[in-house]
C-alpha cells in the first residue's frame, strides 16, 4: 500500500468539499474493498477521505412503510437489526451470508452497493426491492443506477448517504456461494411488490440485472413451474474459474426457483 | 504522511505517530510489540489477525491504525496470560485446540466474540461462525469442541 494523506471529515459537506480540493482522492467506508484494492496497488489514491467520523450515517430508520439504512452500516447491524428482521426479513438473511463474521463486523452497505462489485451480494436486494439510492446531491432510481461491471452512475465525488427500501409484500434472496469467499456465483432475489414482481441476479453478470422475462411468467402465475421452461442467454454471464458461463445460466433458474419455493 | 492515533489497547491509553497507510496489526505487532496476533494471508480471508475492537470480532489487516481512533482494541494478549488464562484459552489446551498453533490466537478470539453474541451454541452455529478463520493443520474437530467446552464454562 503506497502511503497516502488521510482525512476525517465530521459531516457530509465538508469530505465532500475535501474530495473536491484533493488531488485524487477516495472515500472510506468500512474498507473492506479498498484497503485490498491499496495492498494491491490496484488503487493509489493520494488521499483518503474517512466517513466514519460523520453522524448519523450508520442509523436504520422505518417510517411510512420505507426501510431506509445509513450508508456505513455495517452488515452484521443489518443482519442484526430488530427492524430489518421484522421489515424485510430476506434482507437481514442476506446480510448474514456475507462473507464472514469479522467481514460482517466491518463491511458497509453503501460501499458495497457504490462498489457495483458483480458478484456482491446487496446489489441483488436493492435492485429486486426498487430500493431509492440517496445521495449529497439527489435520490437515484435503482433502476438507473448499475451501469456495468463496477460502475454506477454516481458521479465524482457524489458521495452515497443511505439507501431506501419500500416494505415488500414478501422477499427471499437464495445464492450459490462461493465454497471460499462467500460471494454469489449467482444470487437471485425476488420481491413481491404492489407494482408486481422482481427478479434481481448477481454473480451472472457483469452488473447485477433484472430478469424480465422470469418477472413476466411470475407476474402471471407465481409458481416454480412458470420458471421450468426459462432459460438465460448464456452468452450475457461472467465465465471464470469458479463457473463456465453456461453453468452460471443455469443456475440463475435453480436459484430463482427456490427463491420462488421459500415464498409460496 | 504521519499521524498520531490514540486508542486503548488491552486497558492502556496508547498514543504512536505513524504512516497514515499503517494497518492495525502492523501497529499492534510492529509498534507495541503485541506478536500474539498474526499475519496470516494479509488478505482479510485467515483470520490469523483477528482482534476485539470495541467488542466486536475484526480483522486487524484490513483496518488502518488511523480508523481505530478513540477505539478499544483487545488482542489476544488482553484476554489472559499464562498464570491466568482465559476459559477459552485454558479450553483450547484442555481440547487440544490446535496443531501448529499459528491460527490459535485468531480462532480465540472470534470464538469468544461467537460465545459472547450467541445465546446459544451447537456445531452447526460453531463452525459457520468460524468462517473467517482458516486452519492450515485442519484440525477443526478440537477447536469446535474446545469452544462448545468454554462456551459452557462461560455461562457459568
Amino acid at each position: 500500500m503506497y502511503d497516502f494523506n488521510y482525512h476525517k471529515p465530521s459531516s457530509i459537506d465538508e469530505a465532500v468539499a475535501l474530495f473536491i480540493d484533493l488531488e485524487d482522492a477516495v472515500y472510506l467506508a468500512g474498507g473492506h474493498t479498498l484497503l485490498p484494492s491499496l495492498k494491491l496497488r490496484l488503487a493509489a489514491p493520494t488521499d483518503v477521505i474517512d466517513l466514519a467520523g460523520i453522524p448519523g450515517l450508520g442509523d436504520i430508520d422505518y417510517a411510512g412503510d420505507d426501510l431506509t439504512i445509513g450508508a456505513l452500516t455495517a452488515h452484521d447491524d443489518v443482519a442484526t437489526s430488530p427492524v430489518v428482521q421484522s421489515v424485510i426479513p430476506a434482507l437481514s438473511a442476506l446480510a448474514a451470508g456475507i462473507g464472514d463474521a469479522q467481514v460482517r463486523n466491518r463491511g458497509t452497505i453503501g460501499g458495497s452497493v457504490a462498489n457495483s462489485d458483480p458478484a456482491a451480494d446487496y446489489p441483488a436486494a436493492v435492485l429486486g426491492l426498487d430500493a431509492t439510492l440517496v445521495t449529497n446531491q439527489r435520490s437515484i432510481a435503482v433502476d438507473e443506477f448499475f451501469t456495468g461491471m463496477f460502475e454506477t452512475v454516481l458521479e465524482e465525488g457524489e458521495l452515497l448517504t443511505a439507501i431506501r427500501f419500500p416494505k415488500p409484500e414478501a422477499a427471499a434472496y437464495v445464492k450459490y456461494p462461493n465454497p471460499a469467499s462467500r460471494y454469489a456465483t449467482v444470487g437471485v432475489f425476488i420481491a413481491r411488490t404492489t407494482k408486481g414482481v422482481r427478479v434481481a441476479i448477481t454473480g451472472a453478470a457483469p452488473s447485477v440485472f433484472r430478469a424480465t422475462e422470469m418477472e413476466a411468467a411470475l407476474n402471471v402465475d407465481f409458481s416454480e413451474n412458470a420458471l421450468a421452461g426459462i432459460s438465460l442467454d448464456a452468452d450475457m454471464m461472467n465465465e471464470d474459474l469458479h463457473a463456465s458461463a453456461e453453468y452460471r445460466a443455469h443456475l440463475c433458474t435453480v436459484m430463482a426457483r427456490r427463491a420462488v419455493a421459500q415464498l409460496s | 504522511m504521519s499521524i498520531s492515533v490514540s486508542m486503548n489497547v488491552n486497558g492502556k491509553a496508547v498514543t504512536q505517530e505513524c504512516p497514515a497507510n499503517t494497518t492495525l496489526v502492523d501497529l499492534l505487532r510492529e509498534k507495541l510489540q503485541l506478536t500474539g496476533t498474526h499475519v496470516g494471508c494479509d488478505t482479510s480471508q485467515c483470520g490469523a489477525c483477528t482482534v476485539h475492537m470495541n467488542g466486536r470480532a475484526i480483522k486487524a489487516c484490513t483496518i488502518l491504525a488511523a480508523q481505530c481512533e478513540g477505539a478499544e482494541i483487545t488482542t489476544i494478549e488482553g484476554l489472559g496470560d499464562a498464570n491466568n488464562l482465559h476459559p477459552m484459552q485454558e479450553a483450547f489446551r484442555e481440547c487440544h485446540g490446535l496443531q501448529c498453533g499459528f491460527c490459535t490466537p485468531g480462532m480465540i478470539m472470534s470464538a469468544v466474540d461467537l460465545v459472547n453474541r450467541e445465546p446459544s451454541l451447537d456445531e452447526t452455529i460453531i463452525r459457520e461462525g468460524l468462517e473467517g478463520n482458516i486452519c492450515r493443520c485442519t484440525g477443526y474437530h478440537n477447536i469446535v469442541r474446545a469452544i462448545e467446552t468454554a462456551a459452557r464454562k462461560m455461562r457459568n
